[in-house]
């Protein structure tokens, strides 16, 4: 019997493909197939790239004929969020500032991972430039949890997520600037990696907060994420942030770290407050199967965590206000015609064409940063951020790894929080600490809550650590099975 | 110290300094949910920090050079691909000086 192609994971692929068991080309129609099928429901992805996708995919079954050497990731099939700039394929950033926008170039990591034979799909779905937390900013549409239509999945990288979590790709790329990976793992019931700052290269990603912006993947286990993982990361000539610190061979360290005597902390300030009790109880759950297998559970306190929040708020708009000054419909994007003079121009087509979350974030950001506020909010979260840092810093001497739910609720009902931007910022209340920090963080599904909706863990790490956090997660994912339950659509 | 309210004349200063055009409804919509979240961050002014030092980035990289080596790059044409007008191979933008 000729197995479900969509459940394939990245070496399954790999395997069939070389035994020639298998064509690229039916992986890729059986992708399309259950898009197709599934997409109306959901709205994951803004652009379908079947036509790109079906010439790669003839192009590698090519080198498999004629036993040309094969990439790493050979034909595993990604989503893209639609911030990744794609060489002559609509890049929107969800936004109808950049709609119909073709990129001249195309980002680094994506590009690294076209070379190792992974297949384009489409582009997903995104709250405006990835500002937001559950795709409702998004300038054209709002992606649906695949495990209850009604509710969001998510954001900012919601389409990734939501086509991660209904088998509509083999692994789809996120970003990070505040859980925007993690917390639609989480809402969507998968795995997905935040890695260090500085560790995957932003060049060709649309900015949003340089100093917070983190590439990262969702995949169907931590195996695949890892191996994604692999080829993404490394310096890049293009990107000055990117860390010259050496990428271990994440597949071949998966069984390294032992959980026995494994020292986890849990921070004692994520458990209490705004946590909702059945996710608290579901993801401390999770903890006790790593106390089963010889794992020490200690309890730490990060008592900055509080503030956190507030200074993300702060940097990120005010980083935000800086990046977006780009987008004057000048040189690309979406330009207000028959304007009469230069400022017009500008006024009109920002006015026009920007989302409100987009313009809200930018007054925030220049509010901050304007003479007479600038030392009372950019400063002084500047100097929180130093105390946030600081803290996780002296907590993993005492610690291996921190563990902490990833989101406070399981996913809501969509338009609950349309008009109320301060309860969205809330929702990353556990995730954007450990982007204020820069540190790394792996989301893992954990279990359910009563209406059946999905709910998450994260391990933080210290920086670099994104072997231990895999080898953490894999074997978790060797004692559950959450992260092979799939939703009923 | 408490954060200031931002008034309508705020807004509209803030509003140009960005160079963002926002109708009267989206003036009415913005002013209360920016003065909640502006609320929000005085949750800051509880914490000590004069003897804190900033942190303006969280990598440990400092005074990252290349090569000083000339690259290709975008051949003109593509560079002005997206331009929504482009005149004699330059970006056409309204005149900023006055005649």
């Amino acid at each position: 019997m000729t197995p479900d192609l969509t459940t394939l994971t990245i070496p399954q692929i790999r395997k069939l493909l070389t035994d020639k068991q298998l064509t690229a080309v039916e992986i890729v129609n059986a992708y399309l197939q259950r898009i197709k099928n599934l997409d109306p429901n959901i709205n994951a992805f803004i652009t379908i790239t079947e036509k790109e996708a079906l010439s790669q995919a003839k192009s590698i079954d090519q080198k498999i004929q004629k036993n040309q050497p094969l990439g790493q990731l050979v034909g595993a099939v990604m989503a893209v969020k639609d911030i990744y700039l794609t060489k002559d394929i609509q890049t929107t950033a969800g936004s109808k500032v950049l709609k119909d926008y073709l990129p001249q170039y195309s980002s680094t990591v994506y590009q690294r991972l076209l070379d190792q034979d992974a297949i384009l799909i489409g582009k997903t779905n995104t709250d405006c430039f990835a500002f937001g937390v559950s795709t409702e900013n998004s300038g054209f549409f709002t992606t649906k949890n695949p495990w209850n239509t009604k509710m969001i999945p998510g954001g900012s990288s919601g389409g990734s997520a939501a086509a991660q979590a209904a088998s509509l790709c083999t692994f789809a790329l996120g970003t990070d600037t505040g859980g925007s990976i993690r917390q639609p793992a989480s809402l969507c019931g998968i795995t997905g990696i935040k890695p260090t700052y500085g560790r995957n290269s932003r060049y060709g990603i649309t900015a949003m907060a340089s100093s917070f912006d983190c590439p990262g993947t969702f995949g169907k286990n931590v195996a695949d994420v890892a191996a994604v993982t692999q080829i993404m990361a490394g310096v890049d000539s293009h990107d000055a942030t990117t860390n010259p610190t050496p990428v271990p061979d994440y597949l071949t360290e998966l069984h390294s770290v032992s959980l026995k005597n494994l020292k986890i902390g849990l921070p004692k300030e994520y458990y209490t407050g705004a946590i909702n009790p059945e996710v608290k109880k579901t993801v401390l759950a999770a903890a006790k199967i790593f106390e089963q297998k010889g794992a020490q559970i200690v309890d730490i306190s990060l008592p900055s965590t509080s503030l956190s929040l507030a200074a993300y708020y702060i940097l990120v708009p005010s980083e935000i206000s800086a990046n977006m000054a780009r987008y004057d419909g000048i040189r690309f994007g979406q330009s207000k015609k028959d304007t009469t003079d230069l400022l017009s121009h500008y006024l009109q087509t920002r006015g026009e064409f920007m989302e409100p979350e987009l313009k809200r974030r930018i007054i925030i950001g220049t509010f901050a940063l304007s003479s007479g506020y600038y030392d009372a909010y950019y400063t002084k979260a500047s100097q929180v951020r130093t105390l946030i840092k600081n803290e996780f810093v002296e907590s993993f001497k005492k610690v291996d790894v921190i563990f902490a739910p990833v989101s406070p609720t399981t996913a809501w009902p969509i338009g609950q929080k349309v008009n109320d931007p301060l309860q969205m910022y809330l929702a990353d209340i556990y995730t954007c600490p450990i982007n204020v920090a820069g540190l790394p963080a792996l989301a893992l599904p954990c279990g359910f809550d009563s209406q059946n909706l999905p709910v998450g863990f994260q391990l933080i790490g210290n920086y670099f650590e994104e072997s231990k956090l895999f080898s953490i997660g894999h074997q978790f994912q060797q004692l559950t099975d959450y992260h092979l339950q799939t939703p009923k659509i | 110290m408490s954060s200031p309210k931002i008034t309508p004349d705020l807004l509209d200063h803030l509003a140009h300094l960005a160079r963002l055009g926002l109708t009267d409804q989206e003036k009415l919509q913005f002013l209360p949910q920016l003065s909640s979240i502006l609320n929000y961050f005085d949750i800051l002014q509880t914490v000590d920090t004069s003897t804190i030092p900033p942190s303006f980035q969280i990598t440990s990289l400092q005074n990252i050079t290349r090569p000083d080596a000339i690259n290709s790059s975008l051949p003109q044409p593509s560079a002005l691909s997206s331009a929504p007008k482009s005149q004699n191979g330059y970006f056409q933008v309204h005149n900023t000086i006055k005649k």
